[in-house]
């Protein structure tokens, strides 16, 4: 069964194999492109720069975003900054550094090949935003500076204040809006797509054609067809209802084409930040993530004292009250080479298990503190205010605390999702024609993703990667002419299109959507969380298979389907998040090992650190859909690591 | 100590573009201070919800401040009472006990409402699309680090594109002008390098745009400075109305 995956890696040195492709792929002259029909679902970083940039090479790009501009995607809340190998600071960066960086950070679960080309283009990236007109931080002589991030020993990060994200997306948003004022690129606000349409070719395979999508403002269902799809919906991390994903992301457009014959890998591999602001209350919608950067100078700990942790609790001591000796800076005695500046999956765990033993310091005993005085000594209000002002004025918008004087709090949540569509070294899923680009596909992070590289993975993709690799796939099409959308296959995918919808408005339960999505989000933090067991992640399935029951008997959806309708985009959107909590939930059962994201409680060191088993567990761990009620097929591919000495992670020494 | 509050809320309900439009009114009780405003509208949409009946419609996304969804005309002021933030980031603890808040959508000619408090802002898309880039394709440029910037001006032109493009500078304005928008934008490029060859075309472009779909002309009242979530400053107006008078002047 492992023949079915051929990740299609280029021959040659690990160096050479990203050369070697460009050299010998296939390419689409520029009179064939403009016949050339492509989809772009999303318009993040990944999508948004793939678009601009096929829409550049003459493609006709059809871009589809939910919200009401494509200037709105999620990469937008993304603050502290992108790694790239630049070496500007002279501190020994290197592209095979970078690298190395990502695949020990990703512990041993990714494609060296797909590593070392995302390292190598990321020189490119800088240069491309720059000329773009992102106003990265500069030195006072008028270079660009420079951050560290968590699991590098060098400041390779680029950043823009604590807006990084959002000036990236601007970037990519500037491209993409020059693109449709040429005519290239025809832009579709508010429209979710709701499925993938596939038509046979002559030799009876399957193909991306097309998709149905709905128009949220007037809730009519709408056909587009084209030579090619691309997915750029970003991760699945609201399936734990709280996240610091934003309130519109969501898992669909993987979950349509996963149940379409695209696999989904590693689902289990979810990112939990180590920095965000503490769950305040039930009615509480999501979590704000406190950027990583603020490791770089912010110091963590807990008290000592048991008795100092219940008191501070009980509101009868401050942070302020308790001695510098009296307090356990927990990441700088367990990991005295990387301290604060762990990666995440690290510096969570080492949260948790303090909260765990009764060290916590606000009421529910759910934080740590993020302490600021000592760079605030040392550098001065200023500094420390021009490094992270608006994080700082953010958190005190939120919890009415001055950071300048009384240390954050902070625990960790979801943030990211490291699984995703499996995609081959040309980015293309296992259903010919559809590809899955960004934070929506695997390929990039293996277990557990650096701080800095979310952005990274999402320009290399849609600048760099895909538009030479989707050529390959396209120049056998040139002489398929554009699809109709009343074929058959539009009408009968739009036909069950509109049964679900259907069923879902006629079930008239008793149910709002939230409430169950927020259920959802229990089971899912509670027993598919940051510490896993066979025993949890059993009870997981079992409740999933209930809530699933609970959803399809019980929701209720006020309103109409053919008019604007959050509720029912909602309900679209919860039916998606129980299956694919359900494949987080097998996935974590399969894999008998901890791995970066992945903690399985059985498998730690005697010091708590997680324990792989590279002898058994080597593979990305890939999902076969095989119908609404049996178990989906596990296909695996062999990882196999040739230029990289797999080793314990060490963060120690 | 937990702030705990009941207030009465009066809510714009509009079913779509050309339907009228009336207030309605809603008590909620026991809100605490540390909800967020859209989360007391998750908690009264919930309600509306288990008695059957059809939610407030109002836009949101990223919930932090950034991504400029987020809208909502508050008790008068665009995003609310407080400064310097967006809706999503307004907290109950700026409300007292007994309050009558009063949430209207943004009110603008180029914003036509889609249903309640969304607002369609494709506008501003439009405006962006007329000139708000740098006319460079991907690939073929040179080194980061060729064209040095001085740390002032990269920090200014950071400070003009901190524009989240939610609107607020129009809605605040008594002509619904657009000017602080379009402004920062223009500013941005016209203060790098890389942006200031295409500096002139790009204003006149993006202000005929601005023009052409009905915002109307700044009088220097300031109300978007004032009410701007990211504080951006009139000062960008003064810088885009340069840039338009050496435009104007070149031709």
């Amino acid at each position: 069964m492992d023949t079915k995956l051929d990740a299609k890696i280029p021959a040659g040195a690990l160096a050479e194999k990203w050369t070697n492709y460009k050299d010998r792929q296939k390419l689409v002259n520029p009179a064939n492109k403009r016949r050339l029909d492509i989809i772009v679902i999303g318009t993040g970083l990944a999508g948004a720069s793939a678009a601009a940039s096929l829409g550049e090479l003459g493609f006709n790009v059809l871009n589809f975003c939910i919200q009401d501009s494509p200037r709105r995607a999620h990469s937008i809340a993304a603050q502290g900054g992108i790694n790239a190998a630049k070496n500007y600071q002279n501190d020994g960066d290197s592209v095979y550094r970078l690298f190395y960086d990502t695949i020990k950070g990703g512990d041993y679960r990714a494609r060296e090949a797909n590593v070392y080309r995302l390292a190598e283009v990321s020189v490119n990236i800088i240069d491309q935003c720059v000329a773009q007109g992102v106003p990265f931080a500069r030195e006072y002589g008028g270079l660009l500076d420079n951050r560290s991030f968590g699991g590098a020993q060098v400041s390779r990060t680029f950043y823009a204040k604590g807006q990084t994200g959002q000036q990236l997306l601007l970037g990519a948003y500037s491209a993409l809006s020059r693109q449709i004022s040429k005519g290239t690129v025809k832009m579709y606000n508010r429209h979710e797509m709701l499925d993938i349409v596939l038509i046979k070719d002559e030799n009876g395979t399957p193909r991306a054609r097309g998709i149905i999508a709905r128009n949220l403002v007037t809730g009519e269902i709408e056909r587009f067809a084209a030579h090619a799809v691309v997915i750029a919906t970003g991760g699945y991390g609201n399936a734990y209802f709280l996240s610091t994903n934003a309130m519109n992301s969501n898992g669909s457009a993987a979950v349509q084409i996963y149940k379409k014959g695209a696999l989904f890998a590693n689902p289990a591999y979810a990112q939990i930040h180590p920095t965000c602001i503490p769950v305040h209350g039930e009615f509480q919608s999501k979590l704000t993530l406190m950027s990583e950067s603020l490791r770089n100078d912010g110091r963590i700990w807990v008290p000592k004292k048991k008795e100092d942790a219940e008191a501070i609790r009980a509101g009868k001591l401050t942070p302020a009250g308790i001695k510098e000796e009296n307090r356990d800076y927990y990441l700088e005695r367990r990991y005295p080479a990387f301290g604060n500046l762990v990666p995440r999956d690290v510096a969570s765990r080492a949260a948790k298990e303090r909260c765990d033993a009764g060290f916590g310091v606000s009421p529910s005993g759910l934080a740590v503190y993020l302490d600021f005085s000592e760079a605030i000594n040392r550098l001065g209000e200023k500094t420390v205010e021009a490094r992270y002002g608006n994080l700082f004025q953010m958190y005190e918008k939120i919890t009415d605390q001055n950071p300048y004087k009384t240390p954050m709090m902070i625990y960790p949540a979801i943030h990211y999702t490291m699984g995703g569509i499996w995609v081959d070294y040309e980015l293309m899923t296992t259903i010919p024609g559809c590809f899955a680009i960004g934070e929506a596909n695997f390929s990039d992070h293996g277990a557990n993703r650096l701080g800095a590289s979310a952005l990274m993975q999402g320009l290399a993709d849609g600048y760099f990667v895909l538009p030479y690799t989707i050529q390959n796939y396209l120049s056998d099409q040139i002489r398929v002419p554009r699809f109709s959308t009343d074929l058959p296959e539009f009408a009968e995918t739009e036909k069950a299109i509109k049964e679900k919808i259907n069923e879902l408005m006629n079930v008239k339960g008793k149910r709002s959507v939230d409430s169950i999505h927020k259920e959802l989000g229990h089971i899912m933090w509670e027993y598919v969380g940051m510490g896993r067991t066979k025993q949890s992640l059993e009870t997981a399935l079992e409740k999933l298979k209930a809530i699933k029951k609970e959803f399809w008997s019980n929701v209720f959806i006020p309103g109409e389907a053919a008019a604007l309708n959050i509720e029912l985009e909602k309900a679209l959107r919860v039916a998606d998040f129980i299956e694919i909590g359900r494949l987080m939930a097998l996935d974590g059962l399969n894999r008998n090992e901890s791995c970066g994201g992945h903690f399985r409680e059985e498998y730690q060191t005697p010091e708590g650190e997680a324990l792989r088993d590279d002898d058994n567990y080597s593979y990305a761990s890939c999902w076969e859909y095989k119908g609404e009620d049996a178990d989906p097929e596990l296909v695996r591919e062999d990882l196999t690591y040739e230029f990289t000495h797999r080793a314990q992670r060490n963060y120690k020494s | 100590m937990e702030k705990i509050i009941n207030i009465t809320l009066k809510i714009w309900r509009q079913k779509g573009p050309k339907a009228k439009g009336n207030f309605e009114t809603f008590k909620l009780d026991g809100i605490s201070g540390d909800t967020s405003f859209l989360e007391m509208l998750d908690i009264l949409n919930e309600k509306l919800v288990n008695e059957g009946k059809e939610p407030v419609a109002f836009d949101n996304d990223c919930r932090e401040g950034i991504c400029g969804m987020c809208s909502l005309y508050i008790n008068g002021h665009p995003h609310g009472p407080d400064n310097l933030i967006t809706t999503c980031q307004l907290h109950m603890r700026h409300f007292n006990d007994g309050d009558t808040v009063t949430v209207e959508p943004w009110r603008s000619a180029a914003f036509p409402v889609i249903r309640d408090l969304m607002v369609d802002r494709y506008a501003f898309d439009k405006i962006i699309q007329a000139g708000g880039y740098v006319s460079v394709n991907t690939g073929g440029v040179p080194d980061a680090n060729a064209i040095p910037i001085s740390k002032k001006i990269a920090d200014e032109a950071m400070d003009a594109a901190s524009c989240i493009g939610c609107g607020a500078c129009v809605a605040a304005c008594k002509n619904g002008s657009a000017m602080l928008f379009v402004s920062a934008k223009v500013s941005q490029l016209a203060l790098l390098p890389q942006g200031k060859i295409e500096a002139k075309e790009r204003a006149e472009a993006m202000v005929a745009k601005m023009d052409e779909l009905g915002f109307g002309n700044c009088t220097n009242t300031r109300a978007c400075e004032q009410e701007c979530p990211k504080g951006v400053s009139i000062s960008n107006i003064a810088r885009l109305n340069r840039e338009f008078l050496k435009a104007k002047l070149a031709n």
